[in-house]
C-alpha cells in the first residue's frame, strides 16, 4: 500500500511536469497553428543554459535559474518565432513548419551533446529531497511540492488568460485572428506573448523535472513524446484537457512500469495515443475539429 | 536542345559517374557509395508518400526494418536472398496498409505523431522479442547474394564492388519503376492530391483509396531498402531503425526537393556522402545539417533540387535574352 | 411527365436556434437548367450543400435518378453522374489545362489497375482537346492552369465537370467575380453544352442576369422556404420575389 501511494505521487510529480510541457504545446498549436515538435528539447534546453550560466560565469544556483529562464523565454520563445515560425508560418507548404520544427529538435539535441556534454549532468533540485510519514508510508516532499508548483502555475496561466486583458486578448487573437484584428487587437503581439509563455512553461517544467532525472542531451525525446501524447489524449483545443492528459500520463506510465511491464513501458502510452487519435481524435476533453474531406 | 533532353543527358552522365566512381577505391568509399543507393531507395519512397501525396510518415526507418528483419531472418533459414525480397516488399506493403487504413483518416500533424508512435513501437517490439530478433544485439551474417548458373558464378557478391553495381542495379529499377508510377494516371491522381484534394475528390478520385496507396508504395520501398541493408552490412539491430533515423530520412527528402524525383538522391547525398567529404566538421556535421535544413526550408522550399532548377531557367532566360537582343 | 435526376424532398436543416431550410421540396427535371435564387440568407447554400452531401439535413431526402444520395463521398456522387463546379480554387494550378481536364475523365475510365498499367493520358487527350476547344481554351492548352485568369479558371472548371459526361451539374455561384465579357462566353458554353448534350443543370447564383438569362426554371429561396417558381419572367414579374430582395 505504501508502494502504492508513492508510485501514484510519483505519478503525479512526473504528470504535472508533463502537463506544463503539453499546455504550452496546446498554446503554441492554437495561436500559431504551429505543432513544435522540438518541444522536448524546449524542456530539455533550459536546464543546460542553468548549468552553463553556473559553469562559465561562476553565479549561484538561483541566480542562474533567473538567467536560465530568462534566456529560455529570448531564445525559446521570441528568437524561435521571429527566426523560424514566422517565416514559414504562411507558405504554401504547410508541412514546412512541422519539418523545420523537427530539424530544430535535432539542431538543439545535437549541439548540447557537441557544445556542452554527451553524458548525463547532475541538476540541483529546487526543493528540498526530504521525505515525510504520511500513513506510514515514505513520501517524498520533492514530489508534493511539484505538483503543487506546476499546478499553481497552470492555475495562474488561467487566471491571466481569462481575467486579464492581455489574456483574453490573446485567446480571441487564436480563437479568430482576422476579426480579433478588426477589434483592434494586436495579432502579432499576442502570437508572441503565447510563444514567450510557452518557453517560460517549458523553462519551469524544465527545473523541476531535471533533478529527477538528470540533465541529458536526448531527454528532449521522451520529454517531447510525452507532452505530445498529453496534449493529444487530452484534445489539442483545450488547456484543462492538456493538464488532464498529462496527470494521467504520468500516472499511467509509473503504474505500468511498476505493477505491469518494465520493457514495454513506453508501449502503453503510445498504444493510447493511437486509439485516441484514430477512435476519438478530438481527445478525451476537446471538440472536434471535423471530418477530413 | 530543350530542357527534357539536358535531363536526359543529365541522368546518362549521372550514370556514367555512379559506375566509374567506385573503380579503384578502397572499401569505404565503396561502403558509403552503397550506402547512399539504399537510403536512397527509402527516400523515394518517403518522397511519393510525402511529396505526392503530401502525407508526413516518420515510420519510414520502421518499414526499413520489417524489410531487412523479415529478409535476414528467411536468408538465415537458408532462402537466397532474391527470394527474400518479395516478402520484405509484401510485408513492409501490407503493414503500410493496414497502418494507414486507420491513420490517413486523421489530418497531417496527427498522422506524424501516428507514424512516430507506430515507428517506436516496432522498435519496442524488435528490441524486446529477442527470441526472434535478437533483441538489442541484433542479427549477424547475413549472407551476401549468390549468382551462380549451371554451375558458373555470374559475379562474387562478397566482393564490395561487385555487390555496389549489384546495389546500383536495383536503384536504377526501384527509380524507373517510380517514374512509371508517377508517369502514369496515378501520377496525376497524386499530383491532384497534393495540389486541390477537394477538387479531386469531386472528380471521383477516391482521395482515400489513392492516399493509402501512395502510402503503402513509399513503404514498400522502405521495406526493399532495409531487405537491401540486410546483406550490405551484414549486421542489423534495432538501434538502427529507431525514430531518429526515420527523422533522417524524412529530412533527407525535405532538403533534396519534396516531390521532385532527383530529389531524395540529392538529400541523401547531403546526409551520406557530404559528410565524408567534410571530415574536418567531423562531430559538427549533424549541427550545420539540421541548420542547413531549416535555411534550405526558409529560403528554398523547393529544396537543394528546387535551387538546381531555379539555376536552370535563370541560365535558360539569360540565353533566351541573348539570343533576342 | 419522366421522372426527376434529382429530386428532394422535405429538407430540413437547423443551425442551433436558426432554420436555415424549412421543409424544402422540389424536384429537378432531366435535361433542365434550373436556378436557385435567393437574397443573403435565404438557405440556398445551406440547401446546396445538403444535396451535395457536405451538410446532413436534419430530416428529408435526396435522391439522385430515384437512388438515396445521402452519406456518399464526393467521389461516389461523382461516379454516379453528379458533377459540381466550385465557387473558388477549383483548378489544379500547377497541371497544364490539358492534364487538368484529362485529370477529370480518368477516374471514370477502366480500372485502377488500368490506370496504372495504361496509357499515361488514358486515351483521354482527343477527348480533352475537345472539351478545351468547347470553352475556347485551346490557346491555353498546355500553360499551368493557375496562371489564366479567374474566368478563364471558371472555364476550366466547368470543362472538368463536364468531361466524365454526367447527367446531372451543380454550379456553385459559376459567375462569381467573372468579368462581364467573359461572363457572356460562360453563359453562351453552358448553355450550348446543355443544349447539345442534355445534361441537366443546378445553378445556384446571385447574378441575378445571368440567371434570367441561363435558366430554363428558377425557383426563389427566401428565409428557408420556397417562395416562388417559374419560368425566369414569371419569377422576375412576381410581387412576393421583389419584396424578398427589396424588403431584406
Amino acid at each position: 500500500m505504501s508502494q502504492f501511494i508513492q508510485v501514484i505521487l510519483s505519478g503525479l510529480a512526473t504528470g504535472s511536469i508533463y502537463a506544463l510541457a503539453a499546455v504550452g504545446f496546446t498554446l503554441v498549436w492554437q495561436a500559431a497553428r504551429t505543432v513544435n515538435f522540438a518541444q522536448g528539447e524546449f524542456v530539455m534546453l533550459p536546464a543546460f543554459f542553468v548549468l552553463a550560466a553556473m559553469k562559465f560565469l561562476h553565479v549561484p544556483f538561483s541566480l542562474a535559474l533567473v538567467l536560465g529562464l530568462a534566456f529560455s523565454i529570448i531564445a525559446l520563445g521570441y528568437l524561435f518565432k521571429q527566426l523560424i515560425v514566422q517565416p514559414l508560418l504562411y507558405q504554401q507548404q504547410s508541412l514546412n513548419l512541422i519539418i523545420a520544427t523537427m530539424a530544430l529538435s535535432l539542431l538543439l539535441k545535437e549541439s548540447v551533446k557537441t557544445f556542452y556534454s554527451g553524458q548525463a549532468e547532475p541538476f540541483p533540485s529546487l526543493f528540498p529531497d526530504t521525505s515525510s510519514n504520511f500513513f506510514g508510508a515514505a513520501v517524498s516532499l520533492q514530489d508534493i511540492l511539484i505538483v503543487i508548483s506546476a499546478l499553481a502555475v497552470v492555475y495562474l496561466l488561467t487566471l491571466f488568460l481569462d481575467k486579464t486583458r492581455t489574456g483574453r486578448a490573446m485567446q480571441a487573437a487564436a480563437q479568430n485572428p482576422n476579426v480579433a484584428e478588426i477589434l483592434g487587437v494586436d495579432v502579432k503581439r499576442m502570437t508572441l506573448y503565447t510563444f514567450l509563455i510557452n518557453a517560460a512553461l517549458a523553462a519551469f517544467a524544465s527545473f523541476l523535472i531535471t533533478p529527477i532525472y538528470l540533465a541529458k542531451f536526448s531527454s528532449g525525446e521522451a520529454l517531447g513524446l510525452a507532452a505530445f501524447i498529453a496534449a493529444i489524449i487530452g484534445g489539442f483545443n483545450s488547456i484543462r484537457g492538456a493538464v488532464a492528459g498529462g496527470i494521467l500520463l504520468g500516472l499511467l506510465d509509473n503504474i505500468t512500469a511498476t505493477y505491469i511491464t518494465a520493457s514495454y513501458r513506453t508501449a502503453l502510452p503510445l498504444v493510447l495515443l493511437i486509439a485516441v487519435i484514430l477512435l476519438r481524435p478530438e481527445g478525451l476533453f476537446g471538440k472536434a475539429e471535423g471530418r477530413k474531406v | 536542345m530543350n530542357f527534357f533532353s539536358w535531363k536526359c543527358l543529365g541522368w546518362v552522365l549521372l550514370l556514367a559517374v555512379l559506375i566509374i566512381a567506385p573503380i579503384g577505391r578502397g572499401g569505404y568509399i565503396i561502403s558509403v557509395l552503397s550506402l547512399w543507393l539504399v537510403y536512397s531507395i527509402a527516400a523515394m519512397g518517403l518522397n511519393l508518400t510525402l511529396g505526392y501525396a503530401g502525407q508526413i510518415s516518420l515510420a519510414q526507418a520502421s518499414f526499413m526494418a520489417i524489410g531487412a528483419y523479415v529478409s535476414a531472418l528467411l536468408s538465415m533459414a537458408g532462402w537466397p536472398w532474391l527470394t527474400t525480397v518479395p516478402f520484405s516488399l509484401l510485408a513492409a506493403f501490407v503493414v503500410g496498409i493496414l497502418l494507414g487504413y486507420p491513420a490517413l483518416r486523421v489530418q497531417g500533424h496527427y498522422l506524424a505523431f501516428v507514424t512516430l508512435a507506430f515507428n517506436t513501437l516496432v522498435f519496442l517490439v524488435l528490441r524486446n522479442e529477442d527470441w526472434l530478433t535478437g533483441g538489442i544485439y541484433g542479427l549477424s551474417g547475413m549472407p551476401r547474394p549468390n549468382f551462380s548458373l549451371f554451375g558458373f558464378t555470374l559475379f562474387d557478391a562478397t566482393q564490395n564492388l561487385h555487390f555496389y553495381y549489384f546495389i546500383l542495379l536495383l536503384t536504377v529499377i526501384s527509380a524507373l519503376a517510380l517514374w512509371g508510377i508517377v508517369r502514369s494516371p496515378w501520377g496525376r491522381a497524386f499530383k491532384a492530391l497534393r495540389e486541390n484534394p477537394i477538387r479531386a475528390e469531386s472528380l471521383g478520385l477516391d482521395t482515400r483509396r489513392i492516399t493509402l496507396l501512395a502510402f503503402a508504395i513509399g513503404s514498400a520501398y522502405g521495406g526493399l531498402s532495409g531487405a537491401i541493408m540486410s546483406p550490405l552490412v551484414q549486421f542489423i539491430d534495432p538501434a538502427s531503425f529507431t525514430f531518429a533515423q526515420s527523422l533522417r530520412i524524412l529530412l533527407m527528402v525535405v532538403v533534396g526537393g519534396i516531390g521532385s524525383f532527383f530529389g531524395p538522391f540529392l538529400g541523401a547525398a547531403m546526409a551520406i556522402i557530404l559528410p565524408e567529404f567534410m571530415r574536418f566538421t567531423d562531430k559538427y556535421y549533424l549541427i550545420i545539417y539540421a541548420l542547413a535544413v531549416i535555411i534550405v526550408l526558409i529560403f528554398s522550399p523547393k529544396g537543394l533540387w528546387g535551387m538546381v532548377e531555379n539555376a536552370g531557367a535563370r541560365i535558360a532566360t539569360w540565353r533566351k535574352a541573348r539570343a533576342t537582343s | 411527365m419522366s421522372s426527376p435526376v434529382l429530386s428532394v424532398k422535405n429538407i430540413s436543416k437547423s443551425f442551433g436556434g436558426i432554420r436555415a431550410v424549412r421543409d424544402v421540396s422540389l424536384a429537378v427535371q432531366p435535361g433542365e437548367i434550373l436556378g436557385l435564387i435567393g437574397p443573403n440568407g435565404s438557405g440556398k447554400s445551406t440547401l446546396f450543400n445538403c444535396i451535395l452531401g457536405q451538410l446532413q439535413p436534419d430530416s428529408g431526402e435526396v435522391q439522385f435518378q430515384g437512388k438515396p444520395m445521402s452519406g456518399l463521398r464526393p467521389s461516389a456522387l461523382s461516379r454516379m453522374g453528379i458533377g459540381r463546379t466550385f465557387q473558388q480554387l477549383s483548378v489544379f494550378p500547377q497541371l497544364s489545362v490539358l492534364e487538368n481536364v484529362i485529370l477529370a475523365g480518368q477516374e471514370h475510365k477502366g480500372s485502377m489497375l488500368s490506370r496504372l498499367l495504361g496509357k499515361p493520358d488514358v486515351g483521354l487527350t482527343a477527348e480533352a482537346d475537345q472539351m478545351i476547344d468547347f470553352f475556347r481554351l485551346t490557346h491555353l492548352r498546355n500553360n499551368p492552369a493557375g496562371a489564366m485568369s479567374y474566368g478563364q479558371q471558371k472555364l476550366l472548371d466547368a470543362a472538368m465537370a463536364f468531361m466524365s459526361e454526367p447527367k446531372l451539374v451543380l454550379l456553385d455561384e459559376p459567375a462569381g467575380g467573372v468579368n462581364p465579357t467573359m461572363l457572356g462566353q460562360l453563359r453562351d458554353r453552358l448553355a450550348t453544352f446543355n443544349r447539345e448534350h442534355q445534361t441537366t443543370f443546378v445553378v445556384i447564383e446571385h447574378n441575378m442576369e445571368f440567371v434570367m438569362s441561363l435558366c430554363h426554371r428558377v425557383i426563389v429561396l427566401a428565409e428557408g422556404e420556397i417562395i416562388a417558381q417559374g419560368t425566369p419572367e414569371e419569377v422576375r414579374a412576381n410581387q412576393t420575389v421583389i419584396n424578398a430582395y427589396l424588403g431584406g
